[in-house]
């Protein structure tokens, strides 16, 4: 008896609510576009600069008593959250402590940090400080650029190498989806306001690379598929395709998730808002395989006529014997 | 149909294994450091300590290279310096006053009387008293251009020299600037080096970034406050002229002169000549000593060209004090007594032990030519560091038995062919990773355990493949080997775009975004590897044993 998520040869209609799908991606696209503009992001200190500073005490943190320590050293705008986690000890109370960048000075001084531990030593004896970090506002401002500049050429890469294997209409299917799956991440790390610091970047561009695998995967189907089935219409041909490849669309989201989500609870606080930046992603990268791309593709449509060689018509690697 | 030359099995099954033995050392990973460390100091000529029981702990011939840990897992302190190579072109073009005046001094009869002008750091203003004639001046000092020492700007010169209305502007040409910053960031970057091998930590990361960055780790340091110390932002030394001594530091030091206080005598402050007579980048040796009344003190060496200076400096000036500047006070200003001609000498101060020994560390590791800024600073506390290794080492096994067993009630046995090539995939992400010396990071995990759930991803392509087949009512033999063959496709193109993200992380990425992208591109290539060669293998195998007439995946 095997354990099957997908049943046997499904014939479900992907493509029947077309214009479903789309509104639904393309509201969620409005909200994202609608949240970072109005309430932005919440930047870590990668982007804008500023110390963040771990502490962990035995007392249990009064947040309020916290600010009060710090709010006679004039450091400005002073961010205290207290960090819960499973793995923590009862006794472990840890807060993250966000100082922005001072004025006229690149990485914080180690004067500041000095006064900072000494006020909150009067609030908590016992505290110690995990970690300091401290980035200036003139790295900050290219690490933002060197992001964006990430994002863009990955996309960038992937719409050639597709263009190159397949047909422009499956590049611009495939970056439609990467461009909605980009946004929709961007728009949840606005929406909840969870810090959006470097290595977001690095979870947007794998899930740039996951919602791409997935894409190919359909992708190299249809292509395999409009060479057999030469006289079935294309939406017939998407479809069957899909289908085709959900059970491992589906089998390898699942023990992708399996993975993320062991790491999302247990991985600890540090990389949380990395793992959940995955989790989404895969989810949102699923779906966007197979709504998106595909609808993209669809209405596009596709050069049918496989019996002249073109000098893109995609080439099927050779086989590589083992 | 379903062959695999022997060759190639043996290929296959020698690559796996020579992964998995260079992954071992990570299994013991606490014995094989101690004994790396004990093998190491054995070498420099240590011994006793229990070292050589240390170094016994794991054998010398198995494989001993280990993933290192980045510092968000070990703890220590990062920090992300830029030099501040305009400092420099100030020394450079100061530093040619002393020579231009000499020159021109002789030229009295012509261009009349010269003097230094109040002007920009990074130039000399020198007024002509006879501005007609100052054409031979401008010809004069271009005759003080050397050529660039880069080959970059093979032929051309160092200085620019202008006129500007009666006065005369001496420059630094672009490309000298160009070939200072190169040199300015090399000695900076060496001379950090050295101060932390010093020090004496474990593989410190000093790296450098762009045209003039520096990014500095060291791992198991308390704070990058205490690494700053220890890397010290200006440390410089240099020995100039004295002009007069005083209690206001607000006095008008007169233009090429600057006015400094002293290191261990309160108000006093001395007026010194900008341009030092020799600087401390031409020492070339330090040690902590005693004077004669038996007080701590440094001892120092010149190079030839130091001590020639120091020495026809000392000739001409008996009887006037000179300074030994440190970091812009004032260490000791003693009298010149004698000619000092062999290039050494010492400095006295109020110095304890310990000052004497700090200061001759310092001046031996050299000066740093120019300031640092720092840019970024992170310091990350050991106990933090090894809470995220056990929750990473405790996410990893779940995710990884959660996989394991989520194949097997998938696929049945040949879900338990994909698990034995998981962990084989495992096993070489970790021999890799020690074999290039790559630094695991926090993400790095991460980077693992999305591995572990996307490696699957080949042999779930493959087996729906093959279940396809097999429903077009072929023989298994048959079907499998069209699994496998039409699978290919989409796996090496599902595979490549993944990896050429990671290639674009790794290019422009920094820090742990790199140690994410080192994993993720290492965990793509071999799970390709096991995918197509080993499980294949192993499916190849189990077929010949068993000849199955039917079989179910």
């Amino acid at each position: 008896m095997r354990l099957r998520l997908v049943p046997k040869d499904t014939k479900w209609d992907f493509f029947s609510r077309p214009l479903m799908w789309l509104g639904i991606s393309g509201l969620l696209i409005v909200l994202s576009l609608g949240s970072f503009f109005a309430q932005g992001l919440n930047f870590g200190i990668d982007f804008r600069g500023g110390t963040t500073i771990r502490t962990e005490s035995a007392q249990a943190v009064v947040v309020a008593d916290y600010r009060s320590a710090l709010v006679p050293l004039e450091l400005g705008d002073v961010t205290i959250t207290e960090v819960f986690d499973p793995n923590f000890d009862a006794d472990e109370h840890v807060t993250m402590i966000r100082i922005q960048a001072q004025d006229g000075q690149e990485a914080v001084t180690a004067d500041v940090v000095r006064k900072v531990q000494t006020a909150l030593q009067t609030v908590a004896p016992d505290i110690s400080f995990v970690s300091v970090e401290s980035v200036g506002p003139k790295v900050s401002g290219e690490l933002i650029q060197t992001a964006v500049i990430a994002v863009l050429l990955a996309i960038a890469a992937v719409l050639i190498y597709i263009w190159l294997r397949f047909e422009w209409q499956f590049a611009m299917g495939a970056v439609a989806a990467l461009v909605h799956d980009v946004i929709l991440t961007i728009g949840v790390f606005s929406v909840v306001q969870i810090r959006f610091d470097l290595a977001i970047i690095a979870a947007l561009l794998t899930i740039v690379g996951y919602s791409l695998n997935d894409t190919v995967v359909v992708f190299d189907r249809v292509r395999e598929n409009l060479r057999k089935y030469k006289k079935l219409e294309l939406k017939e041909v998407l479809n069957l395709s899909i289908n085709e490849t959900l059970s491992r669309t589906v089998m390898t989201s699942v023990t992708t998730l399996l993975a993320l989500i062991s790491l999302f609870v247990l991985g600890g606080d540090v990389i949380r808002g990395f793992v959940f930046a995955m989790i989404w992603g895969v989810v949102v990268g699923t779906y966007s395989s197979i709504f998106v791309a595909s609808t993209v593709l669809l209405k596009l449509g596709v050069k049918r006529d496989w019996s002249k060689p073109s000098n893109n018509s995609g080439n099927q690697f050779a086989n590589i014997d083992a | 149909m379903l062959q695999i030359d022997l060759w190639k099995r043996v290929l296959i099954w020698a690559v796996c294994a020579f992964g998995l033995l260079m992954a071992l050392p990570n299994a013991f990973y606490e014995r094989v450091e101690a004994h790396n460390d004990a093998t190491a100091a054995l070498e420099l000529g240590y011994s006793g300590n229990g070292l050589e029981e240390q170094a016994a702990m794991w054998p010398n011939w198995m494989p001993s290279s280990l993933v290192n840990l980045g510092l968000d897992l070990r703890g220590g302190a990062h920090l992300l310096a830029e030099v501040q190579v305009e400092d420099v072109y100030e020394a450079r073009i100061k530093s040619m006053w002393p020579e231009v005046r000499d020159l021109l001094r002789e030229e009295r009869g012509t261009i009349g009387t010269i003097r230094l002008q109040p002007s920009d750091v990074d130039e000399l203003r020198i007024k002509v008293s006879q501005p007609e004639n100052i054409g031979r001046a401008e010809e004069l000092v271009r005759g003080l251009a050397r050529p660039v020492a880069s080959l970059a700007a093979a032929g051309a010169s160092d200085i620019v020299v202008d006129t500007d209305g009666g006065e005369l502007v001496i420059t630094l040409s672009e490309a000298e600037k160009l070939a200072t910053d190169e040199r300015t960031v090399q000695q900076a970057l060496e001379i950090i080096r050295r101060r932390i091998d010093e020090v004496g930590t474990r593989e410190p990361t000093i790296q450098r970034q762009g045209a003039d960055r520096i990014l500095i780790q060291v791992p198991g340091i308390g704070s990058a406050a205490e690494l700053k110390e220890i890397i010290g932002t200006t440390a410089q030394l240099t020995f100039s002229p004295v002009i007069g001594r005083g209690s206001n530091p607000d006095a008008n030091p007169g233009v090429g002169n600057e006015i400094l206080p002293s290191l261990d005598e309160e108000g006093v402050y001395y007026t010194i000549e900008s341009a030092p007579v020799v600087t401390g980048e031409e020492l070339v040796d330090a040690q902590p000593s005693f004077d004669q009344n038996n007080r701590p003190a440094v001892s120092f060496r010149f190079n030839p060209t130091g001590a020639r200076k120091f020495g026809n400096y000392t000739a001409e000036n008996i009887g006037s004090p000179f300074a030994i500047v440190l970091d812009g006070e004032v260490v000791s200003a003693p009298v010149i007594q004698a000619h000092i001609s062999g290039g050494s000498g010492i400095i006295t101060g109020r110095f304890s032990v310990e000052e004497s020994t700090n200061l001759a560390v310092l001046l031996r590791a050299g000066a740093l030519p120019a300031g640092l800024e720092f840019l970024e600073e992170r310091t990350i506390g050991p106990e933090l560091g090894q809470d995220s290794i056990e929750a990473g080492r405790i996410a990893c096994i779940v995710a990884f038995v959660g996989v394991l067993v989520f194949m097997f009630l998938s696929y049945g046995t040949f879900g338990l062919f994909a698990n034995i090539a998981l962990i084989i995939n495992v096993g070489l992400i970790f021999g890799l990773l020690s074999m290039i010396g790559a630094t695991l990071t926090l993400p790095g995990i991460a980077g693992i355990v999305l591995t572990i759930g996307m490696a699957v991803d080949a042999n779930v392509l493959v087996f729906e493949r093959i279940r396809e087949e097999l429903q077009s009512a072929k023989g298994p033999a048959r079907a499998i080997d069209l699994g496998y063959e039409k699978a290919l496709s989409a796996i090496l193109d599902a595979n490549i775009t993944t990896f050429i993200t990671a290639a674009i992380l790794f290019a422009v990425g920094s820090g742990p975004v790199r140690g994410f992208a080192i994993t993720l591109g290492l965990g793509i290539m071999t799970s390709v590897f096991t995918a197509i060669f080993v499980t294949r293998l192993i499916v190849v195998i189990w077929f010949e044993r068993r000849r199955p007439k039917t079989i179910e995946v």
